[in-house]
């Protein structure tokens, strides 16, 4: 019996209690307890689950790429521990294990699936019983965290060499930093891909956003972009391509808010998926989570309607039903995730009044200079801009400043400091039966949530 | 615009040095002068390309990862340092941000005690300092005025540590955060119509004030007198203020 794990987690246990009692979440202290006392706790538990664990990181589509994961491995019929909610530095992970542990200190559980931010990676890759790596794709975000965009590729590259050498290593193709961790390394690695271009644009919305070639430094050529940097590139020095994606997406239709029908091809066949998930870039994650489920071995079909019945996670992207109108909330967090956010609400022909929160707590990051690199003037610039922007939060007022310099007219934007301000003014702006799309960074979104709880909208909780 | 006076602008490696949002300043650039009435015009220029620098009115060049920094270094002294130094003397403005200010002084010396050779045109260099000085900036600057206001707020993000010579001019003396190297209360520098400064947040749009000074400055230069209508800043009033409140909290809380 190992008294020092019981402790530990008995003592996580009650830690959740409290901070639950006292209106927290209880999503990372019961995890900060348990590992004082047990620095080892992730590994006594971890290593219980059966069939190991599944790790999955990169800058943006994490958590519900994991959602995704998981919901496809439970179709399977497997049991799953998961650090869900977001909190994905290794305090929750460490939580996620003592909550799913029982008393005994027994976790019952197939696989361990572990969602976290790159800089993390290298603490916990040897404390899993790794079986699969999955990388999403490598964005700017929140430098004064990690430092620079090069050193979050190393971070990853330098735990993705401590893994086991059976552990499969999933990686994105269209995304040549991503792409570039594969060659070389012992382990099996799976690309998974777009083949479909009929969402590529020749040019990208940017050009800041090409990148030096991984294995010479030399610029990339591009024939089409997805978004950001992600696309069909080849290196004219060196010669190195995208990979071949094993797993990939053969075509693809994008149905607004309604979700995406796309068609699926793995070495075993071609399958139709339909997702609820909104815009292409919720399509790499569905993309994600089947090329490393396929890689594990899980039938087609499963991975299919595992995808199908899989719904929105915790404020990434969810509708809230309000007195018969709808509210989009949409997590912002870098420039590439505030634009795929953009091409979303653009998709949707009917929107027309919105809500920007952004706050410049820690969570959110403190530097808030990446608005600037968001795509706002494509907003502006739009056949249909939205009639009114309310812009909330902590620095609503830098948010009115980036809107107005994007070409958006000065009088339709409001400032309202108070979230509980903007999220009343902009329901009074739409009718019913409409949506109004808001956009709140991390911070914001919980706060967000919260009024929402409180107002007791919550029980009417629709999941995209 | 159509018939409004010409501005140039170049935007220098803007595919490189754009590390924290630099090209909001760009684009404040860019957006006053139509709002002024005035034709500006948007060049990028990144590596290699040997460029006549006399022939812009206003340069921009903002900072980059280390990995880029080196690539633009070589390309900076040995390509482009003699045009953007007669540039600058021929009176045509300049604003550098962070690394980009860093590469016109004399040098960057690393923690290995490594020189780095910048381009000289400021008399100052940089020490690579153990701590990132992070934090929301407020400082006083002479070329600003707003009312009896003074202010000019950023945010800051650095590790080097640079220091002015004695007849460098800072940009201006340091109310809140760290500055040049948190010793001196000094924050950037200024010579002729050239700024090097720490500060991006974006720096210009949130200081109209310094827009229109480097605005008005081209065309003093070009056309011989400036005169900048007044634009309506309510808003970016209203971000000036937040965010020297914002400044004088705790960060990150």
């Amino acid at each position: 019996m190992d008294l020092r794990l019981l402790f530990a987690i008995w003592c996580g246990k009650l830690t959740v209690r409290l901070s639950r009692a006292m209106g927290g979440g209880g999503s990372t202290v019961p995890g900060r307890v348990a590992l004082a006392i047990d620095p080892l706790v992730i590994r006594k538990l971890a290593y219980q689950c059966r069939r190991g664990a599944i790790l999955v990181t990169g800058t943006n589509g994490k958590t519900t790429t994991s959602k995704m994961v998981s919901d496809i491995l439970r179709r399977a019929r497997y049991r799953v521990v998961h650090n869900r909610s977001g909190a994905n530095l290794i305090y929750g992970v460490a939580a996620a294990f003592v909550q799913a542990a029982n008393v005994f200190g027994r976790i019952r559980a197939d696989y361990a699936l572990v969602e976290v931010d790159e800089g993390t990676v290298r603490k916990v890759v040897d404390q899993l019983p790794l079986k699969a790596v999955l990388v999403t794709n490598f964005f700017r975000d929140q430098l004064d965290r990690f430092g620079e965009l090069d050193h979050t590729v190393q971070l990853v590259s330098e735990g993705l060499s401590r893994a086991p050498y059976d552990a499969l290593i999933a990686l994105n193709a269209d995304d040549p930093l991503v792409a570039g961790l594969g060659p070389g390394r012992p382990q099996r690695i799976l690309y998974y891909g777009i083949e479909d271009s009929h969402y590529a644009s020749p040019i990208s919305e940017q050009s800041r956003e090409i990148k030096p070639c991984q294995a010479c430094g030399a610029t990339l050529k591009y024939d089409s972009f997805f978004y950001a940097h992600l696309g069909r590139y080849r290196c004219p020095s060196c010669g190195q391509t995208r990979p071949t994606p094993t797993v990939s997406v053969q075509q693809v239709a994008l149905r607004g808010v309604e979700g995406s029908d796309m068609i699926l091809r793995t070495d075993t066949g071609d399958f139709k998926v339909n997702i609820t998930f909104p815009g292409l870039y919720n399509v790499y994650n569905a993309l994600a989570a089947a090329a490393v489920t396929h890689g594990l071995g899980i039938p087609d079909h499963t991975v299919a309607t595992g995808l199908a019945k899989s719904a929105g996670s915790f404020g990434r992207m969810e509708v809230i039903r309000v007195d018969g109108k709808r509210v989009l909330l949409a997590l912002v967090k870098n420039p590439a995730g505030i634009d795929a956010v953009i091409r979303t609400v653009l998709e949707d022909r009917r929107a027309r009044h919105m809500v920007i929160a952004i706050n410049d707590k820690f969570a959110d990051g403190t530097d808030i200079s990446w608005l600037w690199d968001g795509d706002f003037e494509r907003l502006s610039a739009s056949d249909h801009p939205p009639e009114s922007v309310i812009t909330s939060g902590i620095r609503a007022a830098d948010m009115a400043v980036r809107l107005k310099y994007s070409g958006y007219p000065a009088r339709r934007i409001t400032i309202k400091n108070s979230l509980d301000d903007a999220l009343q003014e902009g329901l009074a702006r739409i009718d019913h039966g409409e949506t109004l799309y808001f956009l709140p960074t991390y911070t914001a979104m919980l706060e967000v949530r919260e009024i929402i709880r409180r107002r007791g909208y919550t029980r009417h909780f629709w999941r995209v | 615009m159509a018939g409004g006076l010409a501005v140039r602008i170049a935007h220098l490696y803007p595919d490189l040095m754009n590390l924290y949002g630099d090209r909001g300043n760009v684009i404040a650039i860019y957006r006053r002068c139509q709002w002024h009435g005035l034709a500006p015009e948007l060049l990028r220029i990144t590596l290699d390309e040997k460029v006549d620098f006399r022939d812009f009115d206003i340069l921009f060049v903002g900072g980059g990862q280390d990995k880029e920094q080196k690539q633009i270094c070589m390309d900076f002294t040995k390509v482009k340092g003699a045009a953007l130094s007669d540039a600058v003397e021929d009176g045509v403005v300049l604003l550098a941000i962070c690394g980009g200010y860093q590469l016109l002084g004399k040098y960057y010396r690393t923690g290995t005690g490594e020189e780095i050779p910048g381009i000289g045109l400021l008399d100052a260099w940089t020490e690579a300092g153990r701590k990132r000085l992070i934090g929301n900036v407020v400082i006083s600057s002479d070329l600003v005025r707003v009312g009896s206001d003074h202010t000019v707020v950023g945010f800051e993000n650095h590790s080097g540590k640079t220091f002015l010579g004695k007849g460098l001019r800072p940009l201006g003396r340091v109310l809140l955060g760290f500055g040049n190297n948190g010793e001196d209360g000094m924050e950037g520098a200024v010579y002729r119509n050239c700024i090097g400064t720490y500060l991006h947040g974006s720096l210009l749009p949130k200081n109209p004030a310094l827009t229109d000074y480097l605005i008005g400055a081209s065309l003093r230069r070009r056309y011989g007198e400036a005169q900048l209508k007044p634009l309506d800043d309510t808003i970016e009033s209203i971000a000036h203020e937040a965010a020297i409140h914002r400044a004088r909290q705790p960060v990150g809380r």
